[in-house]
């Protein structure tokens, strides 16, 4: 039997099965990160001295990632608009730029990590690194997840696209709802723990 | 959304609208940073910044300006969640009994 509403939306709600299925699991995912920011404005409030965190993070280093994520959310949404013009090339180029942004987000990440392993600064040495790595290491995960998910559909998944278009450009539009989800994060992330 | 070929083409140059606006708005809350505003102030620019970001990611990146009402709905009860999640920290600060 073949399953309804996979590329046709329903006349009811107007949306297809993994477009409120991804909306769904962006909901818990905001649950996920807000129990994380309401232990921080726990933690924080509660602590008799906090460090700004420009005394301990990298700020030009956490800029330059923020430019990283929000410039592969716009070639995420190039890749959409490129599948929605059946232009193919152009979705492969977008969808490896998303892909590749996502590995430099990594690296930068991986350097700002190491450097504060070398400073013998680790998740146990206060709340307030503990709180940055539980945070900053969820979200790598998810951008570890997104890349993981983006590389399938540039690769072995864009078969799709040849055989069923517009089912290929809904998967695209969902895999992009997540990633927009990730950089989203990263946007509250950013001043939070390195601004604030 | 409508997904005619010049609409797409529309909504490519809203992207890169989108996309200048969230690179500046990121200058700016970086730049206000190296004031040192007290922390009250600092907190109030920088999340108003963040939502002012969040805000154009949500609308235009991920469709929401145009999304259908029952997305809509899930999104109205997270919000509702999400604020008691952000209120149950602030009320526990708030029935904190001092020690002298």
């Amino acid at each position: 039997m073949e399953i309804p509403y996979v590329v046709h939306a329903r006349e009811d709600t107007g949306l297809n099965n993994g477009k409120i299925g991804i909306w769904l699991f962006l909901a818990s995912e905001v649950m996920l990160f807000g129990a994380l920011f309401a232990t921080y404005i726990l933690l924080r409030v509660g602590a008799p001295t906090w460090p700004h965190g420009s005394s301990i993070l990298n700020v030009p280093m956490a800029t330059f990632n923020t430019a990283v994520l929000i410039s592969s959310s716009v070639t995420m949404v190039m890749a959409w608009a490129s599948v929605m013009r059946r232009r193919f090339t152009a979705y492969r180029l977008y969808m490896g730029a998303t892909v590749l942004l996502g590995g430099v987000f990594l690296v930068v990440k991986y350097f700002e990590y190491s450097t504060k392993f070398h400073h013998e600064l680790f998740p146990r040495t206060n709340t307030f690194l503990a709180i940055y790595f539980t945070l900053t290491g969820l979200h790598m995960l998810h951008v570890i997840g997104g890349m993981v998910v983006n590389a399938y559909f540039w690769g072995p998944g864009a078969k799709l696209y040849h055989q069923n278009p517009e089912w290929f450009a809904n998967r695209i539009e969902n895999c992009g709802l997540f990633w927009h989800f990730v950089d989203l994060v990263w946007i509250f992330l950013f001043p939070v723990l390195y601004l604030l | 959304m409508g997904d005619h070929s010049a609409d797409i083409d529309k909504h490519v140059r809203i992207y890169v609208v989108v996309f200048v606006s969230l690179m500046a708005l990121t200058l700016i809350t970086v730049a206000i940073s190296y004031l040192r505003l007290p922390l009250p102030y600092a907190v109030a620019v920088a999340l108003a910044v963040a939502c002012t970001k969040g805000s154009l990611v949500a609308c235009y990146f991920m469709h929401l300006i145009s999304e259908k009402r029952l997305i809509f709905l899930v999104l109205a009860l997270t919000v509702v969640l999400f604020l008691v999640l952000m209120l149950l920290p602030i009320m526990t600060v708030a029935n904190r009994v001092q020690v002298p």
